[in-house]
């Protein structure tokens, strides 16, 4: 995984609670075997003005220029802001995928979906949660004043507004580690590898039809 | 000391190791693999020279992307056939069990692993799949996971978690005539909210869930996830215990007793002590549909489209209002003079026999309305299939003008040819309304089955007593 480095961009604005996982990215495109090219079917419904199909070339579709992601100088952005309830709905990684490779490394929200708020951190995505207030406090600072830049700062747990408004954030250690160091987290379960034989050497005494074999 | 809660037993039991953070290494006793969410997953594994560490404690099917008319052709969108080729490809190659397209077994992922007895009570389950929660309503510690961890399930057998809180919604009292389990969990998240269970595992009590059939109780633990709950759990009973007897893969002869007295302990201490509980009285319980693009956006049959001027705060009434405006419905319409277009019936929320048969029961004799484009009954499995057949089910909607297909996900979410056309309207018996789940631009409405098929008789929602 790609290590977690700070930066500075623009914040898009999605002011809108429960953006599911089929908005993120739309079931026609989960039919790819790759981890990678859903960039440009990001908010597929959204942003275009036609129906989306797995294979297109999306430089020629119409775009729906009402769209934040369309629009100047939001389409260059990297930190994406909501509200609660991000990310719910199906398991799909595909969206976390479809984030990342528009260039989205950070989200900012009230509240997260638990599977999707996981599968950021498999994927070195940053998702912060903020006090309603604050997301609140973002969400007029573009409405009243113009579209404004985020230095997110991991190391701090800081996101910082270009006029010097401060947000702290929180964050597992664990967590912190991994996207910094984009460490691989099977490796790292692997490292218990005792622990887990013990464990399986135990439950297959106690709880032996718990290891059925499902090739029979 | 106090009790321990299901959730909490079923965590105890599993977890392999714990760090001063509170972050465990949790022991997976069961993953179930569709084609959608491994492919990448299997690739991962791949790269990295890794072998699944249990292959046998794995069971794949392909469910969201095959079509369900006649499958001797195979798949014709050749995406979609890759992607399934792919999962028959990688189960071969590392050597896990798959119910292929054309087995008799194959079905919904969350409708075979009950059926053919692989999810049993005590066990921790996952796929890569949010409704994997439906298996806790075998008191079975089941959630949905990404493809990374489906890689890590894979490669380790293990998960890195936290643990949850614990939440119990007791819902007690006798379900009218008519109401079904569809319809609790459809009130549940209409009270909680799609984010009310967020970080909590939920469980389910209450008389009305032990009077509930398994079937009605997985009902209630598929939409766990649309109330925001990676988990939902119903504690074991002698009910769950009947259904597990004598399925494929249920312990036999002296294991199975052994597991019997196991399972009968996986239920909540009675002072076990939780950290948010909700009350619902279901006596007078009405059918629910949604209205609007989340699954909270719910009222009774016999209510009207809310105002967005009512709603609680700000957000919330921008998002009725563009849901409203997507879903072309206007505020104070009432929900029985909605007409509808399409009609989907199945589901891993509710393609099961019993859904199936209440479903009958309101078609029986009875003619799908003119104005209907199509009524679909899909059923959850291939063996739910056959049992249908073996009752005469099929027949009864076959007759009444319903298409009777072969078993996948269909029109859930429309990854297969079954979907709706731009503005189309449907009553669906699915578990989510969000914008073009079932097809660009469709609109969905979550019924209960009999509230699909009144639909279709109708050409409208209806009160199904009423029809
Ligand atoms: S039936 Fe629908 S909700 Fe269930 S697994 Fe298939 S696509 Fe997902």
């Amino acid at each position: 995984m790609e290590k977690f480095i700070n930066y500075t961009s623009v914040v898009i604005p999605i002011d809108r609670s429960n953006v599911d996982t089929d908005a993120i990215i739309p079931k026609q495109f989960l039919k790819s075997v790759e981890k990678s090219g859903f960039g440009d079917n990001l908010f597929d419904a959204w942003r275009y003005l036609d129906q989306g199909e797995p294979g297109q070339d999306c430089s020629n579709r119409p775009l729906n220029s009402e769209f934040v992601l369309n629009r100047k100088p939001y389409r260059e952005g990297r930190v994406l802001l909501a509200r609660e309830n991000f990310g719910c709905g199906s398991s799909r990684e595909h969206a976390v995928w479809a984030l990342r490779d528009f260039g989205i490394r950070t989200v900012i929200a009230g509240s997260y979906a638990d599977i999707f708020f996981n599968n950021c951190f498999k994927n070195g995505v940053l998702p912060i949660v903020l006090p309603s207030a604050d997301i609140d406090a973002l969400f007029d600072c573009d409405k009243d004043s113009g579209p404004f830049s985020m230095e997110i700062d991991l190391d701090r747990q800081t996101a910082v507004t270009d006029s010097g408004q401060v947000y702290r954030f929180e964050i597992d250690d664990f967590k912190k580690e991994c996207l910094l160091e984009g460490l691989d987290d099977i490796a790292l379960t692997l490292q218990h590898e005792g622990d887990i034989a013990a464990y399986e050497e135990r439950r297959m005494r106690e709880v032996p039809w718990l290891f059925q074999d499902l090739s029979r | 000391m106090t009790g321990k809660t299901l959730y909490d037993k079923l965590w105890d039991e599993h977890r392999v190791r714990e760090s001063d953070d509170g972050t465990a290494l949790i022991y997976i006793d069961l993953q179930l693999l569709h084609e959608v969410t491994s492919a990448q997953a299997f690739g991962g594994l791949r790269e990295a020279a890794r072998v699944p560490r249990r292959k046998a404690a794995n069971l794949a099917v392909a469910d969201h992307n095959v079509p369900t008319t006649d499958r001797r052709a195979g798949i014709t969108d050749p995406i979609a056939r890759l992607q399934v080729e792919t999962l028959d490809r990688n189960c071969k190659e590392f050597g896990i069990t798959e119910f292929a397209m054309t087995d008799p077994r194959q079905g919904i992922v969350h409708v075979v692993g009950p059926e053919q007895g692989a999810t049993q009570p005590g066990m921790t389950i996952v796929c890569g799949d949010s409704h994997t929660a439906t298996h806790g309503a075998l008191g079975a510690l089941a959630f949905g996971i990404g493809t990374s961890e489906v890689e890590h399930v894979l490669a380790t057998q293990c998960l890195v978690a936290r643990k949850m809180k614990n939440m119990r919604i007791n819902l007690n009292g006798i379900l009218p005539d008519g109401v079904v389990s569809k319809d609790m969990i459809l009130a549940v998240i209409g009270l909680i909210g799609t984010s009310g269970g967020t970080g909590y595992a939920i469980e389910f009590a209450g008389t009305a869930v032990s009077n509930a059939s398994m079937e009605a109780r997985m009902t209630l633990c598929n939409m766990a996830i649309e109330a925001g709950a990676r988990s939902g759990l119903v504690g074991v009973d002698e009910r769950t215990i009947t259904y597990l007897q004598d399925r494929p893969y249920t312990p036999r002869g002296e294991d199975f007793e052994c597991a019997k007295d196991y399972w009968l302990q996986m239920v909540s201490d009675p002072d076990a002590v939780f950290d948010q509980e909700y009350d619902l009285e279901v006596s007078t319980l009405r059918p629910q549909v949604t209205w609007g693009t989340s699954p909270e956006m719910v009222v009774s049959v016999d209510d009207v489209v809310p105002d967005p001027a009512d709603a609680p705060d700000q957000t919330r009434q921008g998002d009725w209002t563009r849901a409203l405006d997507y879903m072309d419905l206007a505020p104070g319409t009432r929900i029985d003079a909605i007409e509808v277009d399409k009609v989907f019936i199945g589901a891993c929320t509710n393609g099961r026999i019993e859904d199936l048969r209440a479903a009958a029961q309101v078609a029986s004799g009875r003619k799908v309305a003119p104005n209907i484009k199509q009524a679909l009954v899909v059923p959850g499995s291939g063996l739910v299939k056959t049992q249908a057949e073996t009752e005469g089910l099929d027949r009864i909607f076959t007759e009444a003008g319903f298409e009777w297909r072969e078993p996948g996900c269909s029109m859930c979410l429309a990854m297969n040819a079954d979907r709706l056309e731009p503005g189309e309207r449907c009553a669906a018996t699915s578990n989510r309304n969000f914008e073009g789940r079932q097809g660009y631009g469709g609109r969905t409405h979550l019924v209960s089955p009999s509230m699909a098929a009144a639909a279709a008789i109708a050409g409208r929602f209806a009160d199904p007593k009423q029809l």
